[in-house]
């Protein structure tokens, strides 16, 4: 057997010039000439992306993020966390009480309160909810409701060593937990009903093309930029260390590192960032309830990273893409065979495609290799 | 004579009333090659869990000395990672190594230096680092190898490969867990050199079966024989042997 020569030398470049290239080419084309296509040519063009295809992409785009933390947890750190759709959706809050305020009087029952709070008889807004007219205490909100949740639950859980299952089973708890909480009315989130009709972002019309495609290019932007502080992680001395944790944790504990840490640091800031993609998310599909945190949600997240390939950056990305485009046109075809395809979808992947999508190439390289080269069996002796 | 580097006293550790460790004294002295064997179930393996902080005693104390004064530190109340900072490092018996990485890699993980987080975000290899990668990677005669992933290598690679690590976060204690297990004659007989050579600038504790292995990196030090828990005698390896408890117990059961 010859040695395998590819390697992973620890600080290996952070990106080869092809790999440069194929991050930047489509980035720019998705974050700038798309828009510019939709804005500038006429509404028959047949090149122009209609407003509806900006805000599919722009609502896969906060997906992608969404599944990009999930692999990081489970691809790189080996923490299946069946939980994000959480973080996502606190983050989603977050920025749908700063939304709803600015509604203003544009509501329903022309009131300053949100129309929700009048329904239910509410005479004065909360004091918590005070601060969400500023956009900036709601934007630092977005990242540390979420962030503040994984701290606490991660510092107790994986101080306790808690892991493999019996974490994932927890985590699930938490969502189902949140989810049952949020549905209540007296909780004060608009109960199942959520937040929605929205009407303005920083003063801009939501309704409006240019806002719209606005936060279309943000989504791609946060898009591009998570994917390269994740490349950075993953490559760095740390990313080796998470996976050392993911295949040993028992050795890196022993080689004096406090893997517990290492853990949380991780979860914490997968959590924020998960927030962010949520707080995008919300404005593009213009409502946040809490069927976005019930369990199934997570295990969709999970299942898009087996699709596109666990433990590769590209694969979350291309999954998200993939598996919701997929619900888009099922939806649509045979609502109630969805779930029984996304089921079917990951027990194929599990079975036949470990890699996931982004292993196919590989795949079909060989399989052309072993076609060309008959399999060397015992010939006639 | 000199202070010892470690040392446990009357430690007891029961497991679901079975007594694993049973009233143990254990001195080790600076610069020691140690010996340590024992049947099936004489407690090997968990007195090296307790001297590293993955088990609690029960009772009795263990202490460890950081400069050349009396053990002064207490071992019982640290984890894991904060003994292997303290400078003691533990190969397991199977060899758990990184097998997804390279052999390389393995080692820059195991190099003495700062465990943060943010230190390893933000972590460089310097010149001097590598050299000492370098010179470890002859040592433990991985050098050709050092791109392979470590899950490609054969069992006795695999030991000597963790070795490497160990040696990597410069330890001033090092514990060995049947350290030939799966190596063939050539290849422990290295092994057991190896062990030889690092004595002095480092003190070891080796536990091991192979009574040709152990009578080769005894040479002259002390061996320890642990039975049911406790001592049940200590001394070069040839008085250990022609011992009348020992033979009972462990090399000729049931010749009565």
């Amino acid at each position: 057997m010859s040695a395998p020569a590819k390697l992973s030398d620890v600080e290996p470049r952070f990106f080869t010039r092809a790999q440069w290239a194929s991050f930047i080419v489509p980035t720019l084309v998705l974050a700038l000439l798309l828009p510019l296509l939709n804005a500038l040519l006429p509404a028959d063009s047949l090149l122009r992306p209609s407003d509806f295809t900006l805000n599919l992409y722009g609502k896969y785009a906060t997906y992608a993020v969404l599944a990009l933390g999930v692999d990081l947890l489970w691809g790189y750190l080996g923490i299946l966390s069946l939980g994000q759709a959480l973080f996502f959706s606190l983050g989603g809050y977050a920025f749908g009480m700063h939304l709803l305020l600015m509604i203003g009087k544009d509501g329903q029952y022309k009131s300053d309160l949100p129309d929700y709070m009048v329904f239910l008889g509410y005479k004065a807004l909360p004091a918590h909810w005070e601060p969400f007219y500023s956009f900036p205490f709601a934007l630092a909100a977005v990242l540390l409701v979420p962030a503040l949740l994984a701290f606490v639950f991660g510092w107790l859980a994986f101080r306790s060593r808690i892991k493999g299952v019996y974490l994932s089973i927890l985590t699930q708890a938490l969502t189902y937990a949140a989810a049952l909480l949020f549905f209540r009315n007296d909780f004060g989130f608009g109960g199942n009903n959520g937040f929605t009709d929205f009407k303005r972002v920083l003063g801009a019309d939501l309704n409006s093309p240019a806002t719209r495609r606005a936060l279309y290019i943000a989504s791609i932007a946060l898009l591009a930029a998570v994917f390269l502080l994740y490349r950075w992680l993953t490559r760095a001395k740390f990313g080796h260390l998470m996976q050392a944790i993911r295949d040993g944790e028992n050795r890196v504990l022993f080689s004096g590192y406090a893997t517990a840490r290492y853990k949380l640091f991780v979860f914490v800031l997968v959590a924020a960032i998960t927030g962010l993609a949520g707080a995008l998310y919300v404005p593009q599909v213009g409502i946040i309830n809490p069927s976005e945190m019930t369990a199934e949600k997570s295990i969709e997240a999970v299942v898009w990273v087996a699709v596109g390939g666990r433990g590769t950056l590209i694969g979350p990305i291309i999954g998200a893409i993939f598996v919701n485009a997929l619900k888009s046109w099922a939806t649509r075809e045979a609502p109630e065979r969805w779930l029984y395809i996304l089921g079917g979808l990951f027990i194929v992947v599990v079975l036949f495609l470990p890699g996931g999508i982004v292993s196919l190439p590989t795949k079909f390289r060989t399989f052309l290799a072993k076609l060309r080269r008959p399999p060397s069996g015992p010939t006639a002796s | 004579m000199s202070h010892p580097i470690l040392q446990a006293e009357d430690v007891t550790k029961t497991y679901d009333g079975f007594r694993a460790i049973n009233a143990l004294n254990f001195y080790l002295f600076p610069g020691e090659l140690r010996t340590v064997i024992g049947p099936n179930g004489a407690g090997k393996s968990t007195f090296f869990d307790l001297l590293t902080g993955r088990a609690k005693p029960d009772t009795g104390t263990i202490r460890y000395a950081d400069s050349d004064a009396a053990p002064s530190i207490d071992l019982t109340d640290l984890n894991e990672y904060e003994i292997q900072r303290l400078g003691i490092g533990r190969k397991f018996q199977t060899p758990s190594v990184f097998a997804e990485h390279t052999v390389f890699t393995n080692l820059v993980l195991s190099l003495k230096g700062p465990r943060g987080v943010f230190a390893s975000l933000f972590h460089r290899l310097d010149s001097s680092a590598r050299d000492r990668l370098d010179s470890l990677l002859k040592l433990i005669r991985l050098d050709d190898k050092r791109h392979w992933k470590a899950g490609l290598l054969s069992h006795g690679e695999k030991q000597w490969l963790e070795i490497g690590m160990l040696l990597a976060s410069e330890p001033r204690v090092l514990l060995v867990d049947e350290p030939a297990a799966g190596m063939t004659d050539e290849e422990t007989h290295r092994t057991g050199e190896l062990l030889l050579s690092l004595r002095g600038q480092h003190s070891i504790v080796v536990v091991e079966h192979d009574m040709t292995f152990v009578k080769q990196i005894s040479d002259g030090g002390r061996v320890t024989v642990l039975h049911q828990g406790s001592v049940l005698c200590e001394g070069k390896f040839d008085d250990v042997q022609s011992n009348p408890k020992v033979r009972e117990v462990y090399l000729g059961r049931g010749k009565h």
